[in-house]
């Protein structure tokens, strides 16, 4: 929306709540008998007393016109600003309209006040009102309508109350990024249908985000909308799995992300409502909905959100986003395809060699102990990462010694051994061979947890790969 | 006061609810009179009743507190879980 244009001539905004301006009132009958001068009030069209103040209580001119400060003096040719000035100063006024003697008397300077125009208060609801970010359809609740419930009612909800998505709100959450609102981020699945940054903003606030968390948000969307990710599939797949978000690089201490004690559980706001951000994304852009496109069997906790920070300074070994390729001066969001957290117990095992052993004795039963080939993500916790430091061990000396350990041998895990038919079938010529249970490419490793207990944790993961979803790791741009 | 949000969605289904499927008949279904308070809206709705007992249905009647107002949530509830269907009448 263009600014309707101003008179030609002197231009001045003003408010009767200001001491500068009420001191100037007498100037501005002066300058209204000399030249061409219109007055914009911004509270009271009766102020200053001279005919014909334009009434600006709405402040969509003071807005459309980035008025600071009051009084703001402008001069306007042909409906454009050509100049101004803020604030009172005896001479910069007489130099600005010509007439020596203007303002005889009055002090020399008075910086003048707020605009109301940028008052807190105001700010965001003119933002929504005039600025050109919005244009997602506005729906009014009626009066006797519980807005909670309405959006309950209109299944908007993961089932956890949602903040209303107010115009106000999402031009606020909108302040949390350069990229303009009507930039097209991602086609969404199931329903490909295509999300707009004030789209991404409006989830955003619903799942109860800060304006500074959504350039993440709108990377973990643009990271589960590729081919590779496969959002579509891991929503639909009956098998209990969910995206699952690693955030590295500074912004996750910028945001006040939790890396350490209780990472996966509840009580952080920046990681309980972005991994929900991007969920409520998936169900009200994309529709997948539970009992509808989202199959899940059990489904898990992680399906309302899961996101959390690696603990980068507490880590000997470099972060998860740089093994990948990312510079540590980069933030990152890694999407990963996963089921919940499982518990690697050791409390024991001093030696990295053996600690090693032990953690892929858990990872080989991810999801059953038959299952290969798989993505997986060992999430070290800092008593463990304390052995492997003190041993010298760097993360591709653990990587590979854990792979190493987690190739299974085939005959052990074939269809029908102990009566079990799940497994690797036979006839195909992998007797007496082994196999990875972790994906060539697809062990994330991380660090992240409380100080104290020796208790790491891994995620199996789903179908992996080309076939399945593989992970995919974006940079965050602010 | 109401309050105004942006649709969080992919704006392909429409904003309002959708309305319940007309019923084929009303023999045997409980309808619901809603007087919104506006004057001879009762006699109106007298004649209404007898013809809906006519054609088998049985009527219970409300009244809105008042007809500037949209019914209060607790009366839209109690209408919505005891009736079949509703008529809204308007008399001026």
């Amino acid at each position: 929306m263009s600014s309707p244009p101003l008179p030609d001539g002197l231009v001045a905004f003003v408010k009767k709540d200001c001491p500068t301006c009420e001191l100037i009132a007498p100037v501005l009958a002066d300058l209204d008998r000399a030249s061409s001068l219109t007055v914009f009030s911004q509270d009271d069209p009766g102020f200053p007393s001279i005919p014909g103040v334009r009434d600006d209580r709405s402040l969509e001119l003071s807005w459309r016109n980035s008025i600071e400060t009051v009084p703001t003096l402008m001069r306007v040719t042909d409906g454009a600003e050509t100049d101004r000035i803020v604030g009172w100063s005896v001479d910069q006024w007489r130099d600005f309209t010509g007439i020596a003697e203007l303002g005889d008397g009055l002090p020399e300077h008075r910086p003048g006040c707020g605009s109301l125009s940028v008052d807190p208060e105001h700010a965001d609801a003119l933002e929504a009102a005039f600025g050109d970010g919005l244009r997602a359809r506005q729906i009014e609740f009626a009066t006797a309508e519980d807005p909670f419930e309405a959006m309950y009612d209109r299944g908007w909800s993961d089932g956890l109350p949602v903040v209303p998505p107010t115009p106000e709100r999402v031009a606020r959450m909108l302040s949390g990024t350069t990229r303009p609102a009507d930039d097209v981020v991602a086609t969404v699945p199931p329903n490909l249908a295509d999300v707009t940054v004030e789209k991404i903003a409006i989830n955003a606030v619903m799942a109860g985000c800060l304006p500074e968390y959504l350039p993440v948000v709108i990377a973990a969307v643009e990271a589960v909308c590729t081919d590779e990710f496969n959002m579509h599939g891991v929503l639909a797949t009956t098998m209990g799995v969910a995206p699952i978000l690693i955030v590295n690089g500074p912004i996750r201490n910028e945001i006040g992300m939790n890396s350490g004690m209780n990472v996966f559980g509840q009580g952080n706001r920046a990681n309980s409502t972005i991994g929900r951000a991007l969920q409520l994304v998936i169900r009200n852009i994309g529709g997948g909905v539970p009992g509808e496109v989202d199959r899940s069997t059990h489904g898990q906790p992680g399906k309302v959100g899961l996101c959390f920070a690696e603990d980068e300074e507490g880590s000997p070994w470099t972060s998860l986003a740089e093994s990948l390729g990312h510079s540590p001066d980069v933030s990152t969001v890694t999407v990963f395809c996963g089921e919940a957290p499982r518990i690697i117990f050791d409390q024991m095992t001093q030696d990295p060699a053996g600690l090693t052993e032990s953690i892929a004795m858990v990872v080989r039963n991810n999801v059953h102990p038959r299952i290969t080939g798989m993505d997986t993500i060992v999430a070290i916790c800092p008593e463990h990462m304390a052995r492997f430091r003190d041993a010298g061990w760097d993360r591709e000396r653990f990587e590979t010694e854990l792979t190493s350990r987690l190739e299974i041998e085939v005959d052990g895990i074939l269809r029908g051994v102990d009566g079990v038919a799940e497994g690797i079938p036979t006839g195909l010529g992998f007797e007496g061979a082994t196999l990875p249970k972790v994906r060539s490419g697809g062990l994330l490793v991380v660090h992240v947890g409380g100080p104290a207990g020796l208790f790491s944790s891994t995620f199996g993961g789903w179908v992996s790969g080309p076939m399945g979803s593989v992970p995919v790791t974006k940079e965050i741009v602010r | 006061m109401s309050t105004t949000v942006l649709d969080p969605t992919d704006e392909t289904a429409p904003s309002a609810r959708e309305r319940t499927t007309r019923p084929e008949s009303l023999a045997g279904l409980t309808v619901g009179l809603l007087d919104i308070s506006k004057p001879r809206g009762d006699v109106f709705l007298d004649e209404v009743e007898s013809r809906l007992i006519s054609l088998g249905a049985t009527v219970r009647r409300f009244t809105k507190p008042t007809f500037a107002k949209p019914a209060p949530t607790d009366l839209r509830h109690e209408i919505a879980t005891s009736c079949d269907a509703v008529i809204e009448a308007l008399a001026d």
